[in-house]
C-alpha cells in the first residue's frame, strides 16, 4: 500500500517567477518526511506539486518527473485528477465542507472515487478511527462539518484523505492554526500512520519535525540544502546553512 | 511638529468633523423620515379601502370601479405568475453565466462578458416593453405559440388563443430583465466562495466540475438562493415593461397565453381613471401590499447573501 516516490529535476514557476529550483529528493516508503526552511523557500510549493496541485493556481507551472512506485506522474497523458485520488493532501487550515454533514466530509472523496455504496459506512468508520476522530464524532455524524473545534476540524480533514486509502500522505503545515493540544493529537495520529502510510509533511515547527519525521529535507530559496535521516539533519548538519536555521540564526 | 501644533490641530478638525457628521445625519434621518412617511400615506391612504372591502379585497375576482366591487386577486395572481415563470426562465441562465465568469472565464473575458451582462440592467424597462411589444409578441404569436400549442397543448398552460402578449410575454421579459441580478450577484457570491474549498475538493481527485457542483456552490448556496430571491422582488415590482406586454386582462387563466394584469400593471394602467375615493383607495392598497412583498423579499434576500460573505454560521451540536 505505502508508495514512496522519487523526484528528479522538479522545478516550479508562478508565471515568471521560478519557485524550485531543479529538486531530486526520494521519499521513503512508510516513513514520515519532513520538508523544513522558511517561509519563501518554496516548501509548499514543492508539496503542492506531489499532487499536481500547484498547477491549478492561475500562471503556475511546473516540470521534471515524479514517480510514484512506477508512474510518472508528470507523464504525458497521465490525469492529474486520478493522481490525486491516489495522493491524499491535508491543508494549512482545516477546510471541511460545510454544506456536508461530518459523514458525508470523509464520503466526499468515497463517492468521487465510485465506491460501492455499501462499503462506503465501512470506509468511513475505518477513516475517522485512523483519525483518531470516531470516539467523538461517531453520535453526531449528520452534524455539519463546520461545528467541530479547529482541531476537529483539521483530524476531519484528515480522515477525508486517509478515507481514500491514499499510496502517499501530504501534509502542509497541518498544525499551523492549531492549539498545542490538538497539534499534540495531530502527531499522535501521524505516528500510528508509520509504516501503513507514506507521509510528506511541511512545516515550519522544527521541534514537530524532530518529533515526527523520520527523515527531514531542509530548503532554501526554491532548493534542497540538505536531506537525511532526521537525527543527522538536527545533531549532525553538514551544511553551514542548515546549522544555522536550525540554530535559530534566521528563519 | 511640536505637540501644542497638533493639539492645536486636533481640536480643530474634530470641530469641523463634527459638523460634517452632523449635516450627514441630517440626510440619514431625511431619507429614513422620507421611507417612513411614504409607508405612513400609503397605509392611511388604503385605509377607507381596507374598511370597505376587508379580506374580500385580497381574494376577491371581480375588479368593476363602476359598481365599486374591488377584488385584487387577478393582479395578485398575474404578478406571481408573470415573475414565477420569470424566474424558471431566467435562474438557470443567470446562475450559468455567473458560474462560468466565476469559475472557468479567464480574467480578461470576465470583465467585458460582466459589463456586457451588467448593461443589461441599464435598459430603461420602456424600452424593454417597447421591444417586446413590436418584436417579441409577434414572434410569440407566430411561431412559439402555435409550436408549444401543437406540442405541449395537452399541459394547460398551453391551451386557448395565442395573442403574443400575455403571461408568457410578460414572463419573457421580465426574465431577461432580471437575468443581471441574478449573474452579479451570484457571481460575486461564488468568487466569494473561498479558494481552500476548492482545491479541498480537487485534492480528493474531483475535476473542475465535480469541484464546482460538489464544493464551491454549496458553499454558495444561501447565497444563490438569495440571488434569485432578490431577482423575484425586482420582477414582482417592474412595471413598464410588463405593462406593455401581458394583455392587460381582468381574468384569471391558468394559461401562459392568456392576457392578464400585475399588481403594478394595474395601478399604472388605471390610476388616472380613480375619480373617486375608493377606486384610487383601493389601487393604493395595491400599491402597498406590492411595497411590503417586496421589501420584505429583499431583507431576506440580502441577508442570504451575507451569510456566504461571512461564512458559514458555526452552530454548536
Amino acid at each position: 500500500m505505502a508508495l514512496g516516490m522519487e523526484i528528479q529535476n522538479l522545478r516550479a514557476w508562478y508565471g515568471k517567477v521560478k519557485a524550485l529550483q531543479d529538486i531530486n529528493l526520494t521519499v521513503v516508503p512508510g516513513a514520515v518526511t519532513a520538508i523544513i526552511g522558511p517561509s519563501g523557500c518554496g516548501k509548499s510549493t514543492f508539496i503542492r506539486c506531489l499532487n499536481r496541485l500547484h498547477e491549478v493556481v492561475r500562471g503556475a507551472r511546473a516540470s521534471g518527473q515524479v514517480w510514484l512506485g512506477d508512474l510518472n506522474i508528470y507523464g504525458r497523458g497521465v490525469d492529474p485528477v486520478l493522481v490525486r485520488r491516489r495522493i491524499g493532501m491535508v491543508f494549512q487550515k482545516p477546510n471541511p465542507f460545510p454544506a456536508m454533514s461530518i459523514f458525508d466530509n470523509v464520503a466526499a472523496g468515497l463517492h468521487l472515487d465510485g465506491v460501492p455504496r455499501q462499503e462506503i459506512y465501512g470506509r468511513v468508520e475505518m477513516a475517522l478511527r485512523l483519525a483518531g476522530l470516531w470516539d467523538e464524532v461517531r453520535d453526531r455524524l449528520q452534524v455539519s462539518g463546520a461545528n467541530l473545534s479547529g482541531g476537529q476540524q483539521q483530524r476531519l480533514c484528515l480522515a477525508r484523505a486517509l478515507a481514500l486509502e491514499p499510496e502517499v500522505l501530504l501534509l502542509d503545515e497541518p498544525c499551523s492554526a492549531l492549539d498545542p493540544a490538538s497539534t499534540m493529537h495531530i502527531e499522535a495520529v501521524l505516528r500510528d500512520l508509520k509504516g501503513r502510510y507514506t507521509v510528506v509533511i511541511v512545516t515550519h515547527n522544527m521541534q514537530q519535525a524532530s518529533r515526527v519525521a523520520d527523515y527531514t529535507a531542509f530548503f532554501l530559496t526554491g532548493e534542497v540544502v540538505e536531506y537525511g535521516s532526521t537525527e543527522d539533519i538536527f545533531t549532525r548538519p553538514r551544511d553551514e546553512r542548515t546549522e544555522n536555521y536550525i540554530t535559530g540564526r534566521f528563519g | 511638529m511640536t505637540f501644542e501644533d497638533r493639539k492645536g490641530r486636533g481640536r480643530y478638525s474634530s470641530r469641523s468633523d463634527r459638523l460634517f457628521t452632523g449635516l450627514t445625519l441630517v440626510m440619514v434621518v431625511a431619507i429614513l423620515f422620507l421611507a417612513g412617511l411614504m409607508v405612513l400615506q400609503l397605509l392611511v391612504a388604503s385605509i377607507p379601502a381596507m374598511q370597505a372591502l376587508g379580506w374580500h379585497f385580497l381574494v376577491g375576482m371581480d375588479w368593476d370601479p363602476v359598481h365599486e366591487h374591488f377584488g385584487a386577486l387577478p393582479f395578485i395572481y398575474g404578478t406571481l405568475a408573470s415573475s414565477l415563470l420569470a424566474l424558471i426562465l431566467a435562474a438557470p441562465l443567470g446562475i450559468g453565466v455567473a458560474i462560468f465568469l466565476a469559475e472557468l472565464a479567464p480574467p480578461w473575458f470576465r470583465a467585458p462578458v460582466s459589463f456586457m451582462v451588467e448593461l443589461l440592467a441599464a435598459i430603461p424597462s420602456v424600452v424593454y416593453g417597447v421591444w417586446g411589444l413590436f418584436v417579441m409578441a409577434p414572434w410569440l404569436r407566430n411561431m412559439v405559440q402555435p409550436w408549444l400549442s401543437e406540442h405541449l397543448g395537452f399541459l394547460p398552460f398551453f391551451q386557448g388563443p395565442g395573442f403574443g402578449v400575455g403571461i408568457l410575454a410578460a414572463g419573457l421579459i421580465l426574465a431577461i430583465m432580471v437575468v443581471p441580478t441574478i449573474t452579479a450577484v451570484s457571481r460575486d457570491v461564488l468568487m466569494a466562495v473561498p479558494n481552500h474549498q476548492r482545491e479541498a475538493m480537487l485534492a480528493l481527485g474531483a475535476t473542475k466540475w465535480e469541484t464546482t457542483w460538489k464544493a464551491v456552490i454549496p458553499y454558495g448556496r444561501s447565497g444563490i438562493v438569495g440571488a434569485i430571491i432578490l431577482a423575484l422582488g425586482r420582477a414582482l415590482g417592474e412595471t413598464m415593461a410588463a405593462t406593455m406586454v401581458i394583455g392587460n386582462s381582468l381574468d384569471i387563466s391558468i394559461s401562459l397565453f392568456a392576457p392578464a394584469n400585475t399588481m403594478a400593471s394595474i395601478i399604472a394602467n388605471s390610476y388616472a381613471e380613480a375619480t373617486y375615493g375608493l377606486h384610487a383607495a383601493a389601487l393604493i392598497e395595491i400599491a402597498l401590499i406590492l411595497f411590503v412583498i417586496t421589501l420584505i423579499l429583499n431583507i431576506v434576500a440580502r441577508l442570504l447573501v451575507r451569510r456566504v460573505a461571512i461564512g458559514p454560521v458555526r452552530m454548536e451540536a
